[in-house]
């Protein structure tokens, strides 16, 4: 009887760091950003300067939004294609099989690979490649980032959305057959509507995945602080703003990344709850 | 464990009262703190291993940037700090007490391209300003010619490469420009992070030499050590004295060759010395004159000011030539050595 009381106690108290954790991170962040939103107000998520050079001072946070957004939506969009038709191959076409088990120990090993290795692959080996396109002088800029990225969140889709796949009750797929349906049709009109709201969830875990990546993007992005231009233009994003200048930064600027850190908390709230929503919704 | 630490602490204490100041004997027992400027990290690695190997202290120098280093300083977490730009009187204001900046060596920061078979490019500071503040965008443009007549200059785009992070060597970049264009002070002004109207930024000083040697069309700016580690070319400046002058440790070295003030804060960027390479700093080291504060031993205050008189000497200065920093000239050292000996221990001057 006691030993319940104890291990309820310990959950409980487990549960309760958690919350106290997510608690402080906002108390702190928001604490931290007051000084930038007094200085600035709403403008601070609307102006597109951003000036360290002291005299001159202006923060402004839109250039880094829309690297952040940008970069991680382009991202999710290449792996789509990547991470469904993956986790198809694994969980129906060849369930069970040697082939399926491989791919699926290789999609883990991707998710793996430290944030740094993916940089130094996209610096050395994707940038090279993208030169000689001939559509970029460098090779740095939204589009090389969000390829990496892209890559990066694969293993968090597939392997979701795989386990999703895999739970479609056989008797559903079965009955379909019975009735003549090919692998196709079964694959459009049963497997993909009932495991809808858990692919769509897994997307929206590895988008929030993508908007927090930090190394890979700084080092591809070409750090420059401006509203992207092009597909090939340099940006930056607000992960990335804050790894690079929070060493030397005090005063306002410090104020105002600890600002982009809690917008950046605040956009991944939002895009968790959408997905929450999507599941409810439609699930 | 920690009763015999103090224990020991206070019979350092009471024996070196009674002594009468003679220099403590037990300096391999004390761990040192440090932290700051990322731009000296070669040179202060090496000295500081070197140092503790021949019995002085072992130091930990947390290499995390001259901002971060003068914060450490102020909530007075380590013994000493390290910056590259020096205090201004309002940062002096700042801090708890007084403190004092003690050079260190000299570093300079320069100007690396990656040209397809060009090697010895020549910039003026007008060549400069018009590279990194973008009304150049060509390597054949006819300013650069101008200046290059025996180069063979590419139908290529520029691409200016910068730190991305907040920096000291951006900060003796941007002063050097300041200094030299208008146009420059009134649009980028100084400081370790700026607002640069195009190219593209680089972590840390790797960070900017890798793109530039990786990437054909660049040029950027970073500490002389990462371009000589890297082989990347470096342009020749125009001085002061309108020389060209190549980077080299004995072209550091000149423009260090100008009066001291007492606190040794001063810019040698853009130094009238003839044989001068311009864009060249002195990096500090800085601590608290009164070293008993947050409980210190006069053990380790001892240490801290034993060791920055032994970086500033003979012995260390050569370390720095080693890893491609210009040593002090004479009377930055001794200056350095008439500013340690004015740091006390609850009022008592430390070295004698």
């Amino acid at each position: 009887m006691s030993g319940d009381k104890v291990t309820k106690a310990l959950l409980f108290l487990s549960s309760l760091t958690i919350l106290l954790l997510s608690a402080g991170i906002v108390l702190s962040l928001t604490g931290g950003a007051i000084p930038a939103f007094r200085e600035y107000g709403f403008s601070f998520i609307t102006s597109t300067v951003w000036n360290p050079t002291s005299g001159s001072e202006e923060y402004g946070a839109l250039p880094f939004i829309a690297g952040t957004v940008i970069t991680s939506l382009l991202a999710l969009l290449l792996c789509i294609p990547m991470a469904f038709s993956t986790s198809l191959f694994i969980a129906e076409y060849f369930r069970g099989t040697r082939t399926a088990g491989i791919l699926r120990s290789l999609v883990d090993m991707l998710a793996g690979i430290p944030s740094i290795v993916y940089g130094f692959w996209g610096f050395y080996a994707l940038r090279p490649l993208l030169i000689s396109t001939g559509l970029t002088d460098q090779g740095f800029g939204i589009f090389t980032a969000s390829i990496v990225l892209a890559i990066m969140i694969v293993p968090y889709a597939t392997s979701l959305s795989s386990e999703i796949i895999a739970m479609v009750p056989s008797e559903l797929k079965e009955a379909a057959y019975s009735l003549g349906a090919t692998r196709r049709e079964v694959i459009f009109s049963v497997i993909i509507p009932s495991a809808r709201s858990g692919i769509v969830a897994s997307f929206i875990l590895a988008l929030g995945r993508a908007l927090g990546e930090t190394m890979a993007v700084t080092m591809l992005i070409g750090n420059a602080n401006i509203i992207p231009k092009g597909l090939f233009s340099p940006g930056n994003t607000m992960a990335s703003v804050i790894a690079n200048q929070f060493g030397e930064a005090d005063g306002l600027k410090l104020s105002a990344l600890i600002a982009i850190g809690l917008l950046l908390f605040a956009i991944t709230a939002l895009v968790n709850a959408a997905g929450k929503f999507i599941i409810r919704r439609f699930a | 464990m920690k009763n015999l630490i103090l224990l020991l602490a206070i019979a350092i204490t009471v024996a070196s009262c009674g002594g009468g100041g003679t220099k403590p004997a037990k300096e391999k027992q004390v761990t040192l703190s440090a932290a700051g400027a990322t731009f000296p990290q070669p040179f202060y690695n090496l000295a500081f291993k070197k140092y503790s190997e021949e019995g002085g202290p072992a130091i930990n120098y947390g290499s995390i940037g001259s901002g971060a280093g003068i914060k450490s300083l102020r909530d007075q977490v380590v013994d000493f700090g390290a910056t590259d730009g020096y205090l201004s009187d309002a940062e002096l204001a700042e801090m708890p007490g007084e403190v004092i900046h003690i050079p260190t060596c000299i570093g300079a920061v320069v100007i690396g391209y990656n040209l397809p078979g060009v090697t010895g490019l020549r910039l003026t500071p007008a060549l400069l300003e018009e590279i990194f503040l973008a009304d150049i965008t060509k390597w054949n443009d006819k300013r650069i010619a101008d200046e290059n007549p025996g180069l063979a200059l590419p139908d290529m785009n520029i691409t200016v490469v910068y730190r991305s992070d907040g920096s000291g060597t951006t900060y003796i970049f941007s002063d050097y420009m300041s200094k030299v264009s208008p146009k420059w002070n009134g649009q980028l002004g100084t400081g370790k992070a700026l607002n640069w109207p195009a190219g593209i930024g680089g972590k840390g000083n790797p960070g900017v030499a890798g793109t530039i040697s990786q990437s054909q069309g660049t040029i950027g700016y970073l500490g002389f050590e990462y371009a000589y580690a890297q082989k990347i070319p470096m342009a020749l400046i125009q001085n002061s004295a309108g020389n060209y002058v190549e980077p080299t440790l004995d072209s550091f070295s000149a423009a260090a060759s100008v009066e001291m003030p007492a606190d040794t804060r001063i810019m040698i960027t853009n130094s009238p010395t003839p044989e001068a390479y311009p864009i060249t700093s002195f990096t500090w080291a800085i601590l608290y004159k009164e070293q008993s504060y947050r409980g210190r031993s006069a053990e380790s205050a001892a240490a801290t000011v034993n060791t920055l008189l032994w970086l500033t000497g003979p012995g260390a200065q050569a370390i720095a030539t080693s890893v491609h920093y210009a040593k002090l000239p004479q009377n930055a050292s001794e200056q350095a050595a008439v500013l340690l000996k004015s740091i006390t221990y609850n009022g008592e001057p430390i070295l004698k």
